[in-house]
């Protein structure tokens, strides 16, 4: 894979691949929790739905797409796609098979911890640039919400860190050859989902756009695609979290049988659907509840979980 | 080493090039039509009372700051972590120190009230 050529075409294939599932994943999730919640959800669009979502993109792309005139209208226009950039970025460090991947970053995991904190700008500046009060109250949630579950997201990835002694997502995985991080490292896990749901802001932890107290949150102001692309990137959220949470736990395109790229496939769409059956149970928080939860349950167990893995790495040596 | 983060502009690029394609094709195909009713921030209908960029209190900034605090104490876990097969058993206690005076100072923000959200 080093030709440049076969490079590009993979990275094109990639994000479009990516930009795809977010797109099919709006009609799955409504199909899944229409299954789950005993009602239909989209049924008329094609056979079981399945054309909502071209029905949908030619609604969107159409719709009127209003820039406030009290809005800073810079920051409104760019703080959707920051969230479309970072996302796609973040996938360019995920070892999809041994040869399938765009980069293998020796620092791979600590680029997507980096990329997203960056996304929580996009969700910040696009309440600040809409002017509009229920749209600076979600961005603020979402912002305090970050800071509080990005420290541990970044605490459980210790313990992961710490047995395969490297960044590398590629060489994680080529640890997990024996045994599955989510054994060794089951709190390190539950603490990283639980992360990743707040990292991608949907129920329970939707504050910022919590419906019934604050309209649509932080894109009450937003209309056509710039609103469907805060739905893309969560969803590409979505696709990212369950990707890494097959990475490093799960033995990412691990497998007997199969070829390496449908494992990491299907444990993807696995966590995926795991996900929309969490929003489909679960209520939603209350913001102290969300951060009292962040801190003072989470923190420590995570910095637990850090002290308790070397432990015992210590006392197997 | 700096040549491996040459894909990763590549990807910037494209990803840069469909994010703005997006907001642009949207911009062409999306027609408009404004209203003075529209023009207006959306509140539930009620006429909007002042503007939003009024200052108000938000228990933000303690979470801030515990925010710097511990991330900082992850940039110092991350390579502990790396090399931590090397490090035993002294970089273990060393690190067990360190995260027991860092629970100290999460003890005492906790015990002030800085965690409660009024």
């Amino acid at each position: 894979m080093n030709e440049p050529e076969q490079s590009i075409i993979l990275l094109y294939l990639i994000l479009v691949g990516v930009l795809l599932t977010a797109a099919g994943l709006i009609w799955l999730e409504r199909r899944l929790l229409g299954l789950w919640q005993d009602r239909y959800g989209p049924n008329r669009a094609g056979r079981f739905g399945s054309l909502q979502v071209a029905a949908d993109m030619i609604k969107i792309f159409t719709k009127e797409d209003w820039i406030p005139p009290f809005a800073d209208k810079p920051v409104f226009v760019i703080a959707p796609a920051i969230i479309v950039i970072t996302t796609l970025l973040s996938f360019a460090v995920i070892p999809f098979a041994p040869e399938i991947e765009i980069v293998n970053l020796n620092i791979g995991l600590l680029f997507f911890l980096a990329m997203s904190s960056l996304s929580v700008y996009s969700v910040a500046l696009a309440g600040w640039a809409s002017n509009n009060k229920y749209s600076l109250l979600g961005g603020l949630r979402a912002a305090a919400q970050m800071l509080g579950y990005e420290v541990f997201m970044g605490l459980s990835l210790a313990g992961v860190i710490m047995l395969a002694g490297s960044f590398n997502l590629r060489e994680i995985v080529e640890a997990q050859r024996n045994v599955w991080f989510f054994i060794p490292q089951f709190p390190g896990f539950v603490i990283f989902v639980i992360a990743g749901l707040a990292e991608t802001r949907r129920i329970p932890f939707d504050l910022p756009e919590a419906e019934n107290e604050l309209i649509a949150g932080f894109h009450t102001e937003y209309s056509g695609m710039k609103f469907g692309m805060f739905f893309v990137g969560e969803y590409m959220g979505v696709t990212l979290i369950s990707a890494l949470i097959a990475t490093l736990f799960f033995g990412g395109w691990m497998g007997p049988l199969l070829p390496p790229l449908c494992w990491m496939i299907i444990k993807t769409f696995i966590f995926i659907c795991g996900f929309i059956l969490v929003r489909a149970s679960l209520p939603r928080l209350r913001y102290d509840q969300l951060l009292s939860f962040g801190w003072k349950l989470m923190l420590p167990l995570a910095l637990l979980n850090v002290v308790v893995t070397g432990a015992i790495i210590l006392a197997a040596s | 080493m700096i040549e491996s983060y040459v894909p990763i502009l590549v990807t910037f690029l494209v990803a840069t090039f469909i994010g703005s394609a997006i907001i642009v094709l949207s911009t062409v195909l999306a027609k408009r039509n404004p209203t003075p009713i529209k023009l207006m921030p959306y509140e539930c209908g009620m006429d909007p009372i002042g503007g939003a960029r009024q200052r108000f209190s938000v228990r933000f900034f303690i979470i801030g700051m515990l925010f710097i605090v511990f991330d900082i104490e992850l940039i110092f876990l991350f390579p502990w972590a790396k090399i931590f097969n090397q490090l035993i058993p002294f970089g273990f206690i060393e690190m067990l120190l360190f995260v027991l005076v860092l629970l100290v100072g999460l003890v005492y923000v906790w015990k002030k009230g800085a965690l409660e959200w009024e």
